[in-house]
């Protein structure tokens, strides 16, 4: 399934706070079933760990041999533990190249975002203008089209501006998000109008007023912002495969799909070394922002 | 227009600028393209001259609708969309129900089931594909400790596409598990308290009472599961690249077939009967479910 099921997609369309905002302790006063039985924590951890389980044996298993990834039974634990498919990884495929690649684009794409979708985002909620109602309902309009009607016409264009195998070429497309505009949008509506009148008073033009006035009260969204745009971004997939082709203009996912599905679709271990280097970073950014990413979803969400 | 008015309509336009015109170049012209591309016969190797390309009218749509291949893509999709959709949303309404419960390490729960959808789904499917080999895969590890004998998974025709879908509903659930979970927290305690009150079981007080307030959002679920499980791809191409025998192709890995082969116009066409697909699921989910009200 594609970039569809953006956790943010979400968010303007429900009502509702977010867990981090309720009391998480509820008045005990009425005994029985709206206390939490002691059994759920067991179910949920038996739950939690079917779902981490791919995650954790796919890193033991980048430090088996060959030999032993292969093996049957499975083991659990390395035997002799080695960083041998790492090496070989490393010196095989070019990461730092397409870890590079994967950082530029998604980085373009999340600041480009954050400045467009917070621009337009601010027209469409404070300002007045003629054409907004179209302008908000083209954009609108478009959150539903799947990627991949436009994928063909978009390729073709992309060839004829000479923007084939670049990377320019891979960011451009994703530039002008319409879900951001929608997010800064709800998030700018919640802001005091009297801030931008009492600005206006003191002689602030327009576009002064967007800059210094409400572009930094926006912090929270725009970061919220950044790191959906950057992680859905750093984990594209078709778009990337079809305008690289060459090896130095592979993203991660790319370099690690042609090597997966191609001649060496054997060396499992190496495969899964893959994996790691791929999925580890992410989800350590994921962790370490996680608390401003649900508090997020859930701001722009109360609207 | 008075001039604070004028000023203001300027400010707009200059703020909407970039993003507009990135939106019509990049969006709004591909989505109208590739429309007009379904009814020419765009081939690659008319790809520096796309308007001077023979107009063909319904040729391609006709075409389509004779392809055995198409017709199995989208026999196949119905599959993802039939299987996927009550799966993702069941697992996902199950998780945030319990995580509702939870008085205690709500957060530690939420983000931990909320991991796979952060993860590139690339790097994941070569993982699942080998848990889900026939020797020496953990599933069929495990199922053999309850004496069964597991195939392998990926290999056969009935079994590689329900995998597929586990897989995803694996991936995915997370999503709605956070959207379900801000809709419960709606839900007022004095109506559940109330029901309780009168003797409601805690099926029939989330029967009566949770699910009739989560209609907007079950809605907006199923909406874009369903849009996500129409595009079904990026699994089918990592681990089965469409086989055995096509029985995993997708609409979508269709399209990127014929980009592949250079038949342009056909993928495009291919597309947009995606597209159709959509707004129509999408439009039916809005009255069916509104109908009951």
């Amino acid at each position: 399934m594609s970039q569809t099921l953006d956790p943010a997609t979400a968010a303007g369309t429900t009502s509702a706070a977010e867990p981090e905002h309720v009391p998480q302790r509820r008045p005990k006063s009425r005994e029985g079933n709206l206390r939490t039985p002691g059994w759920l924590y067991g179910v949920m951890a038996a739950g939690l760990v079917l779902v981490v389980i791919p995650f954790v044996w796919m890193v033991i298993s980048s430090f088996k041999s060959e030999g032993e990834v292969m093996a049957v039974p499975p083991t659990w634990w390395p035997e002799n533990p080695t960083l041998s498919n790492y090496e070989q990884l490393f010196s095989r495929l070019d990461f730092p190249t397409y870890f590079a690649n994967s950082a530029i684009v998604a980085g373009t794409v999340a600041a480009g975002n954050m400045v467009f979708c917070a621009m337009l985002g601010y027209a469409l909620a404070k300002l007045d203008f003629p054409g907004k109602r179209l302008v908000f309902g083209l954009v609108l309009g478009t959150l539903m089209v799947p990627g991949v009607v436009t994928f063909i016409p978009l390729f073709v264009l992309t060839v004829n501006i000479g923007l084939a195998n670049s990377l320019t070429g891979m960011i451009l497309p994703f530039l002008a998000g319409p879900f951001g505009v929608f997010l800064m949008r709800q998030f700018i509506l919640s802001l005091p109008d009297e801030l931008i009148q009492a600005a206006r008073v003191d002689g602030a033009g327009e576009l002064r007023i967007f800059f210094s006035v409400i572009l930094p009260l926006c912090w929270p969204a725009l970061a919220t912002l950044g790191v959906l745009t950057f992680l859905a971004q750093w984990n594209n997939f078709l778009w990337p495969l079809v305008i690289a082709s060459d090896e130095d203009k592979y993203t991660l996912p790319v370099a690690l799909a042609l090597f997966a599905i191609g001649q060496n679709s054997t060396k499992y271990g190496l495969l899964l070394a893959g994996s790691v280097v791929v999925v580890v970073p992410v989800l350590l950014v994921f962790l370490a922002l996680q608390r401003r990413i649900m508090e997020g979803i859930a701001m722009t969400g109360i609207k | 227009m008075n001039p604070v008015r004028r000023q203001q309509a300027v400010a707009a336009w200059v703020l909407a600028l970039p993003f507009m015109a990135l939106f019509l170049v990049f969006t709004a012209g591909p989505v109208l393209a590739s429309l007009g591309m379904s009814f020419t016969d765009l081939r690659s190797t008319d790809i520096r001259t796309p308007f001077a390309v023979e107009f063909v009218g319904l040729d391609n749509y006709t075409q389509l609708l004779a392809d055995p291949v198409f017709r199995k893509v989208t026999v196949n999709t119905l599959f993802y969309l039939l299987l996927g959709v009550p799966l993702t949303m069941a697992v996902a309404l199950t998780v945030a129900v319990a995580l509702n419960h939870l008085q205690r390490a709500k957060g530690f729960f939420r983000v931990g089931f909320y991991l796979p959808v952060v993860t590139s789904i690339v790097a994941v499917s070569v993982v699942w594909k080998f848990l889900l080999r026939d020797e020496g895969g953990l599933v069929n590890t495990v199922i053999a400790w309850f004496g069964v004998d597991g195939p392998g998974w990926l290999d056969s025709t009935t079994t590689a596409l329900p995998s597929l879908v586990v897989m995803s509903v694996w991936r995915n659930f997370g999503t709605l598990m956070v959207i379900f979970l801000a809709a419960l927290q709606t839900v007022p305690r004095e109506l559940l308290e109330a029901a309780e009150s009168d003797g409601a079981s805690a099926w029939s007080r989330f029967r009566h009472v949770t699910l009739p307030l989560l209609r907007p959002t079950l809605l907006f679920g199923a909406v874009i599961t369903s849009i996500g499980y129409l595009q079904f791809f990026e699994e089918a191409f990592v681990m089965t690249k469409g086989g055995p025998l096509n029985s995993t192709r997708s609409v979508t890995f269709f399209t990127f077939d014929q980009w592949g082969f250079g038949n342009y116009s056909l993928g495009a066409a291919a597309a947009y009967l995606l597209f159709l697909a959509i707004v129509l699921l999408t439009w039916l989910q809005f009255r069916l479910l509104r109908d009951k009200d």
